[in-house]
């Protein structure tokens, strides 16, 4: 569709930061004295040795695809939604007050557990939401708005596991276990992760995409995201569409959350969060809006970050080597991409052959 | 010192901006450079002093052969421009201002730099404190440090891009008067770039003119205190004619019986950053053609803008149809026919990255779900009807200025209740400026009412039922515009309201 590089140019693009940014890595990994090859090995292992690992991977995965599909939208409307950890972390909360409040009979658990997840969107909506008002209303830009109301999320999570949920005879480090009608069921005993979330995820990498591009909201959040005072002009209610991205990503960050307390932890942890909608972002910058590819990339960084956790146990490393590895691929990720940029805009600058023939002579 | 301009072009695309321009400029004298918009009066003065090359031709500074590489190089041989907006730095003082951009010292002598200012504004009659901090500082306050900046930078050519936009006549006086004394008692040279008259005529020893690109020719003006109404008028009368040139003759009008009343402004308050506009009346009836004159930023897109809520109206009332929508929101308007088409269109109007069937998608669907293929061959038929060279899918910004305005001539909804259209025509050929026209006049015979703005005086005179014209926020109705020349509009134009 657009007048791109031609095909193996736009492959070396893809494939050439990849490769250099492994490169780094084992330069990295060969700095603190270990094999490279024997990392990626353990790393691989981490993940994939069996069912039960790759289930770890799955449970990292579908938090953080469904954040980031929700920032696709959000990115699409142009606007920063740095906020989505505590939207997150909001989903959590909310999500972990239903868990700790209710206490339906078995035969009802599915009917709480969808009330649960319900309070969750609702948290994540609210935070998003906040931000939009702010932004719209009172013209705070997103981004400082995003992360008092990341700080403020976080407190709340402090408060409460030291207040209000306090352990008996536990330490302030998480909430009450909750019990086990507030938990998503897992497929089986091999593998422990939630069904009905992955189902959910599954839904909102097809249908958002979907409905980006086959709705006029979704036009409207393109219009909107490309050049807001065209869009108004052209009768787009540009506040709305931008306060109805919020909404929507708010509410996938807090289906994320409330999977992270309902499932993961089993119970709410102040750190619920964990730096998962900040990986959001990365995950969409680096699939430069091209929706498709959003699940594939959060699952190699699942992976990444899943498979690491044996790095400690298996060769003395720690763990957040994972995180210097991803920080270098992101890192010589984007620089090719703004290095692709470059190198177009140059060309374009060039007297540009017509790609379509000439129109036909205009009637006087 | 003197300077030179020697054969000087200088093209961006198919714009001649300026075609074989040669002047002097001799040390002590005030030179205005005059001419409408589009003249090529900025383009030759930025070549003068750095911000851009000439495609050919030479400056010359005391008969050697100048080169300018940035606006530093003019500076420091003596050549310096105050921009319409000064480049200063608004957290900063007066005092940290004025050090600022001095190429000799690491650390500056802050004792001496002040005395320094405090001399040079004392001389001057300026009333500059060294530590006020610019941004509380008025556009005139701005100038005047700027002047004295340059000046102690060591500049002898001083270029001044429209200085009087935005400044009470006090502060006109004063600068003025400081102007006079460095150029006739320290022998600077002083550039006026300005398209008023009576500017021009008060400071200036003499003006250029320039018109489409050439310097068209050169007047020398009467000795400062002249007040002989009839040396002055014929002057001004020769200055409007060498900046528009030939005049149109009478043209044929034809009479659209005129109805109900669309739009009524009652007393109108209106301000931006520059300018304020105070108590604009207007009605406009269905089927009228209302043309606002006057130079850029003169206020015509401030009027047009607070009209239909895309800039706030401070006091007064806004009616459609005996509904006030003062201050309502642009959606309001839109949802009861009023559409505004701004001048920049890729910035307001039409969005780069989308395809032109987006754009038909975005103002015609209905629905929430969008038929592609459906919108895809509406759009096909709409670009064929409305004679745009582009296709459905192309995104807006690779089609030219011309067929990008077709393309919101497309958008537009079928009636109108009132078109708001700033420069509908601007950089666009003639045969593309005649086909929006008779567009705009077919709409107008189906009852929409227009109200734009243009700066070409015959585009203005040849489509306006009334002509409103704008200077300095100033409004003036042309008592008729049937019987109007292109030299009694100039003369407004240029601030001269003397035929009330």
């Amino acid at each position: 569709m657009r007048n791109v590089s031609s095909g193996p140019a736009r492959l070396a693009f893809v494939l050439l930061p990849v490769l250099l940014s492994l490169l780094l890595a084992a330069l990295l990994v060969l700095a603190v004295g270990r094999e490279p090859l024997e990392v990626l090995q353990k790393i691989w292992q981490g993940a994939f040795r069996n069912s039960r690992s790759f289930a770890g991977v799955l449970n990292f995965w579908i938090p953080l695809t469904l954040a980031s599909v929700g920032l696709f939208v959000t990115f699409r409307a142009g606007l920063w939604n740095i906020g989505i950890e505590g939207q997150i972390l909001a989903g959590a909360i909310f999500a972990s007050a239903g868990a700790l409040t209710f206490n339906f009979p078995p035969e009802l658990a599915p009917l709480q557990l969808l009330l649960q997840i319900l309070l969750g969107v609702l948290g994540g909506m609210l935070w998003a939401g906040i931000t939009g008002a702010l932004k719209i209303w009172l013209g705070v830009n997103e981004i400082f708005g995003g992360m008092a109301l990341n700080a403020l999320a976080g407190v709340w999570g402090i408060y409460l596991i030291s207040g209000p949920w306090y352990p008996e005879g536990g330490s302030a480090q998480q909430s009450r276990p909750f019990l086990e009608n507030a938990l998503y069921p897992a497929l089986s005993r091999d593998w422990p992760v939630g069904l009905l979330a992955i189902v959910m995820t599954a839904v909102a990498m097809v249908l958002v995409p979907l409905i980006m591009a086959r709705t006029r909201w979704g036009l409207q959040l393109k219009a909107t995201g490309s050049n807001p005072r065209s869009a108004l002009l052209l009768g787009v209610p540009t506040t709305r569409v931008a306060m109805s991205a919020f909404l929507v990503c708010g509410a996938l960050a807090g289906i994320a959350g409330s999977y992270r307390v309902m499932f993961t932890y089993g119970s709410f942890r102040p750190l619920v969060a964990g730096g998962i909608g900040f990986l959001g972002l990365l995950v969409v910058l680096l699939s430069t809006m091209k929706p498709l590819w959003i699940p594939l990339i959060a699952f190699v960084f699942s992976a990444i970050l899943a498979g690491s956790t044996r790095l400690r146990v298996s060769l003395q490393l720690d763990s957040s080597l994972a995180g210097v590895l991803q920080g270098a691929l992101v890192l010589v990720f984007i620089l090719f991409q703004g290095l692709r940029q470059r190198l177009e805009l140059r060309r374009n600058e060039l007297p540009r052959m017509p790609h379509r023939p000439p129109a036909p002579p205009r009637a006087a | 010192m003197e300077i030179e301009l020697r054969n000087i072009h200088k093209r961006f695309g198919s714009v001649h901006a300026n075609n074989d321009i040669s002047v002097v400029f001799p040390a002590g004298r005030i030179t205005g450079i005059l001419g409408e918009n589009g003249a090529g009066k900025s383009t030759l003065m930025k070549i003068l002093s750095g911000f851009q090359p000439a495609d050919r031709g030479d400056v010359l500074v005391d008969g050697l052969s100048a080169q300018f590489g940035s606006p530093e190089d003019a500076i420091q041989q003596g050549i310096g421009m105050l921009q319409q907006d000064p480049l200063d730095i608004g957290a900063f003082t007066t005092l940290e201002n004025f050090v600022y951009g001095r190429p000799e010292k690491v650390l500056p002598d802050w004792h001496s730099a002040r005395s320094d200012l405090e001399e040079r504004s004392a001389q001057l009659g300026f009333d500059l404190e060294a530590e006020t901090p610019v941004e509380r500082m008025s556009i005139a306050l701005r100038q005047q440090l700027e002047i004295v900046r340059l000046l102690a930078l060591g500049v002898n050519a001083l270029i001044l891009d429209e200085p009087t936009t935005g400044i009470s006549a006090e502060q006109k006086q004063t600068l003025f008067a400081a102007l006079q004394q460095l150029a006739h008692r320290d022998g600077v040279i002083i550039l006026l770039v300005s398209h008023k008259l009576e500017d021009v005529i008060t400071l200036c020893d003499r003006v250029v003119v320039l018109r489409a690109g050439q310097r068209i020719g050169e007047e020398d003006m009467p000795a400062p205190g002249e007040t002989d109404p009839a040396t002055l008028n014929i002057i001004k009368s020769r200055l409007v004619h060498l900046m528009f040139g030939q005049e149109l003759g009478p043209h044929e009008r034809q009479a659209v019986p005129l109805e109900k009343t669309v739009l009524q402004l009652e007393n109108l308050y209106l301000r931006d950053r520059r300018l304020q506009i105070e108590g604009l009346n207007l009605s406009l009836r269905q089927g009228e053609v209302i043309g606002l004159a006057g130079l850029d930023n003169s206020g015509q897109g401030l009027a047009m803008r607070a009209i239909c809520g895309l800039e706030t109206v401070s006091s007064g009332r806004v009616l459609l149809e005996d509904e006030e929508l003062t201050n309502r929101s642009y959606r309001h308007f839109l949802n009861r026919g009023v559409v505004f088409g701004a001048a920049g269109r890729l910035e307001e109007g039409l969005i780069a990255g989308l395809t032109l069937t987006e754009h038909m998608a975005l103002v015609r669907s209905e629905r929430a779900v969008l038929d592609w293929p459906a919108l895809e061959s509406y759009t096909r038929e709409s670009l064929q009807h409305y004679d745009v060279r582009g296709q459905a899918g192309d995104r807006i910004e690779q089609l030219s200025g011309g067929n990008q305005q077709r393309v919101l001539m497309a958008l537009l909804p079928a009636r109108p209740r009132l078109l708001i259209l700033e420069q509908p025509t601007r950089g666009l050929d003639v045969e593309s400026a005649r086909w929006i026209w008779q567009q705009l006049l077919e709409r107008r015979e189906g009852g929409t009412a227009i109200l734009f703005s243009s700066v070409e005086l015959d585009e203005l005179v040849a489509y306006s039922d009334r002509i409103l014209v704008f200077y300095a926020g100033r409004v003036h109705e042309v008592p008729d515009v049937a019987a109007t020349t292109i030299d009694e509009l100039g003369y407004l134009i240029g601030g001269e309201f003397r035929q009330e």
